[in-house]
């Protein structure tokens, strides 16, 4: 442990292991929903679309943070709205997310100091987060969390059984909504670690891992916290002592976790 | 009579523009096994839904229990068609049963100590106690089947609407399900509508036949509904309907073909079935 004490002798690095812990809980929680839900790639495309709004963002004098939240926020009601029709619509999704992209570009280019600003908006920069940014995600994630308990009972019953909910009352349109805004929340907050290219590393991949080995709901919840946190503050370390970016590390050691779990015998009874 | 389990007045049901079932009666008494039979797209799925309250009547009046189908969905167990995509997943037998558990209600899903009860107590009757700790992604489709009964069991239903349960199942497992279903019906006293491709499976449980197809529908037992005349009024083409060796075979005079189609090797299953 030679390197630990002196890592956090620089600002920077409490901000970003602070940063990294409080988004890793945002991402491994919603991400558990967000696989159960089979909507993984909805979540990427959030992503992209949130690309633009942080650029236009920049370009008008915002911090990019905010134009990230009122895109995805945007994107994300509508495709709530859209519940199960987003289902296997991968193409539509896909075209609108290139068109997010493509003006993202454009706003790049309008904004002259563009070559730094876009790779930490594509490949995340978690070495680069001030106190005050850690406030403002810290805020959002609380946001997030708290809604996304106050809507994962009926959101667990409508997704497992979708027209017994209904029967019994549950607006599935009003939960796919609010969970989608939720996930734009979390969306958001994930690009300020890995950026949204890399946003199935923390949404996706943990979540997965834990599903592939958890047998209960909230055991599956926890182990995806727990890797989401875990690979985000390995990466931040490894990244520390190799001098590589951390981005690449999380998205390694998330792609490990994986390939781990989905490779992991299950020890149990035979068929019967 | 309003002591019905189930009544349909003159119900018509539509899928968006399209009429599915048009000026339906029936009337179905409690504890009674009903198989609902007809060919693809011919309305047994949206019969369910409409059951449940999903699909409101255009017109007449359906009752669940003397109250309007909405109404009674706490009475009502339900095993849908469409499976839940959940089989890759570790997820375990009794957190897969308890996501229904007060589901309506907002904030975090729990199970307390007499939700567990519950979920053992139907487990049981399914003969599934094991399935309780076991992963889904580690059973068979039988197993997962049963499961799926156990879910619809929760709660004690009154009424169970099972959508297609023998679907994937092959023969010796489609007998099981199908006297699963009759044991927990006779321990409970509940009425059972359940939908299935082929009648075979339950000769000898059910207590009578509900034959949808082209927007028609035919209710009674299984020798007055299965019969040449009967079907050749619903399909509004000559149908033959032949027992061979204790088994009912429905074609169409026109060709050879069995309209129930496919039990690719059906006649395997023998003269002597059996079903409990």
């Amino acid at each position: 442990m030679g390197p630990a004490i002196p890592m956090l002798e620089y600002e920077f690095m409490r901000a970003a292991f602070l940063a990294g812990a409080i988004v890793a809980v945002v991402a491994g929680s919603v991400g558990y929903f967000l696989v159960l839900r089979n909507l993984a790639f909805a979540g990427h495309a959030l992503s992209h679309v949130g690309f633009a709004g942080a650029t236009g963002a920049v370009l008008v004098g915002v911090a990019p943070l905010w134009g990230l939240v009122l895109f995805t926020l945007a994107a994300g009601t509508a495709m709530g709205l859209m519940g199960d029709r987003l289902r296997g619509r991968d193409v539509a999704v896909g075209i609108i997310l290139s068109l997010a992209l493509g003006f993202g570009v454009l706003f790049l280019h309008f904004y002259t100091s563009h070559a730094t600003q876009a790779t930490s908006l594509l490949f995340g920069n978690v070495l680069g987060v001030s106190l005050g940014g850690v406030r403002d995600l810290a805020i959002l994630a609380l946001v997030s969390l708290l809604g996304l308990a106050a809507i994962s009972r009926p959101l667990l019953f409508a997704t497992i059984d979708p027209e017994l909910a209904e029967a019994r009352g549950v607006s599935l349109r009003l939960v796919s909504v609010l969970f989608m805004v939720v996930v734009a929340l979390a969306v958001a907050e994930a690009t300020q670690i890995v950026g949204i290219l890399l946003i199935f590393a923390l949404m996706v991949g943990p979540a997965a891992a834990a599903l592939q080995l958890a047998g209960g709901f909230r055991a599956g919840i926890v182990l995806s916290v727990v890797f989401a946190v875990g690979q985000t503050w390995l990466g931040i370390v490894m990244a520390y002592v190799t001098d590589w970016p951390p981005s690449f590390w999380i998205a390694f050691l998330s792609f490990l976790t994986y390939a781990a779990c989905a490779a992991a015998p299950r020890p149990l009874p035979g068929r019967r | 009579m309003s002591d019905a389990a189930i009544s349909l007045r003159g119900v018509t049901l539509m899928r968006g523009d399209r009429p599915v079932l048009t000026d339906v009666d029936a009337e179905i008494a409690p504890g009674e096994f009903i198989g609902i039979l007809g060919p693809n797209g011919s309305g047994k799925t949206t019969l369910l839904h409409a059951l449940l309250g999903l699909i409101p009547p255009a017109s007449g009046t359906l009752r669940v229990f003397g109250a309007p189908p909405g109404r009674a969905a706490s009475a009502i167990g339900y095993l849908p068609q469409k499976r839940s995509s959940l089989s890759d997943f570790a997820m375990r037998g009794r957190d897969f049963i308890g996501s229904a558990v007060r589901g309506e209600r907002w904030g975090v899903p729990y199970l307390s100590a007499a939700d567990r009860r519950n979920i053992a107590e139907v487990l049981d009757l399914v003969d599934g106690a094991d399935l309780a700790e076991r992963p889904l992604s580690d059973m068979s489709g039988g197993e997962t089947q049963r499961l799926l009964l156990a879910k619809a069991l929760l709660g004690k239903p009154k009424l169970l609407l099972l959508d297609e349960p023998l679907m994937s199942l092959d023969l010796r497992f489609q007998a099981g399900v199908v006297s699963l279903v009759e044991n927990v019906r006779r321990r409970l006293g509940l009425t059972v509508l359940f939908t299935a491709h082929e009648l075979n499976p339950l000769l000898g449980v059910m207590d009578r036949v509900f034959y949808l197809a082209y927007g028609r529908a035919a209710l009674g037992a299984v020798d007055a509904v299965m019969t040449s005349e009967v079907l050749s009024r619903l399909y509004r083409t000559p149908i033959d309907v032949l027992r061979v060796g204790g088994r009912i075979v429905v074609v169409s005079s026109h060709g050879e073909m069995d309209i129930h189609a496919h039990h690719d090797h059906g006649h395997d299953h023998g003269p002597g079935h059996s079903h409990a």
